[in-house]
């Protein structure tokens, strides 16, 4: 069981510490100009976080105890080929498509 | 779009739709995952008004797992409290990154803008305000507003379904595929460059490498190296180009 004072000091905790992160730069430094060599890098923060953020979640996913699981990772090819030649939505269809169809064939075989 | 119309003050309704409809195939994802959110908060213990708070006070879905596994498990909340916040440190960069193209709202504007702030809006955003350059600073904020109204009130709707249907949703269903999905539905429109493609073979790489790091550190550290990969790659090849 969960403390019920644990959970609310994480909570109010952590929703005041998120809106302080989201807040940071957009809030504090507002409409400054920034200095071209820190434009040029963030222009690059999209895709430098996600592919970071889609590894492990991929490779040793959560769900399976750390586990590589082939078929989250196939899934995830089929995926990024989708939003490759395809687009967002075919990306996501495709991905969450071949993920249960894969499973399924996994417990039919 | 509507480059000659932009130019002033430009055509902020117009823009608050887009944003809308360019942010709605995150429907698919954050459905399943917000209503898994409130599934296993419940399984955790919490009643449906907890749940409710910290998906609202929150809304940073991967942070909100992390920090109720961690109560769960009886870690001292100042240890979940931190463990939730590293999760979350990602989105310094992203409220660097809009600080370009929203730093120009009044200050209330841009609070309301940085509770918003998730994955999706920011990716989707960020990449319609490089495409065109010419978009107003009205539309910007405009069309980050419409890409958020979707995605958020579905965040919180769905995380009530899950809090209240609960057991009903089997665990079969493996609902938490939704967020890789998601960041890689994400990364693909961003590989728009050569330097955009290094930027992200080096992510992978350097998570792999950092994987081991505590703290989900591996993360920043993988995300930094990729940033100045991507810089460094776009620089040396306009000196190339420019030397040819």
């Amino acid at each position: 069981m969960i403390d019920t004072g644990d959970f609310w000091l994480l909570t109010i905790l952590l929703g005041i510490g998120t809106f302080l992160i989201r807040f940071s730069f957009l809030g504090f430094l507002g409409g400054r100009e920034l200095p071209d060599w820190l434009l040029l890098h963030l222009r690059y923060v999209g895709i430098s976080v996600f592919p970071a953020l889609v590894t492990p979640m991929l490779l040793w996913p959560a769900a399976t105890g750390g586990q590589t699981d082939w078929i989250r990772v196939a899934a995830g090819a089929i995926a990024f080929a989708a939003g490759m030649k395809i687009s967002v939505i075919g990306a996501i269809l495709a991905g969450m498509g071949a993920f249960y169809g894969l499973r399924l064939l996994e417990t039919l075989l | 779009m509507s480059e000659t119309q932009s130019a002033a003050g430009g055509q902020p309704g117009r823009a608050f739709w887009r944003g809308y409809r360019d942010c709605a195939p995150f429907i698919l994802i954050v459905v399943p995952f917000s209503m898994l959110f409130g599934v296993v908060a419940r399984d955790a213990g919490l009643d449906v008004v907890q749940t409710m708070t910290m998906a609202v006070l929150v809304i940073a879905g991967a942070s909100q797992f992390t920090a109720v596994a961690l109560l769960q498990d009886q870690a001292p909340v100042f240890v979940a409290l931190a463990a939730a916040l590293v999760v979350n440190l990602r989105m310094a960069m992203y409220s660097a990154a809009l600080v370009p193209h929203l730093g120009h709202a009044p200050l209330g504007m841009r609070a309301l803008m940085a509770y918003l702030m998730v994955d999706q809006a920011f990716a989707v955003a960020v990449r319609t305000y490089e495409d065109e350059p010419a978009m107003a600073r009205s539309e910007k904020v405009a069309y980050y507003m419409g890409c958020m109204m979707l995605i958020c009130p579905m965040w919180y709707l769905f995380t009530l379904v899950g809090a209240l249907a609960g057991n009903l949703v089997p665990p079969v269903l493996e609902l938490d595929f939704a967020a890789p999905v998601c960041f890689i539905a994400l990364s693909a429109p961003l590989l728009r460059s050569a330097a955009h493609v290094v930027a992200a073979g080096v992510s992978v790489a350097a998570a792999i490498l950092f994987h081991g790091l505590p703290w989900n550190l591996g993360l920043f550290a993988a995300a930094l190296a990729a940033m100045v990969a991507g810089a460094q790659t776009e620089l040396w090849l306009k000196r190339r180009r420019a030397a040819a």
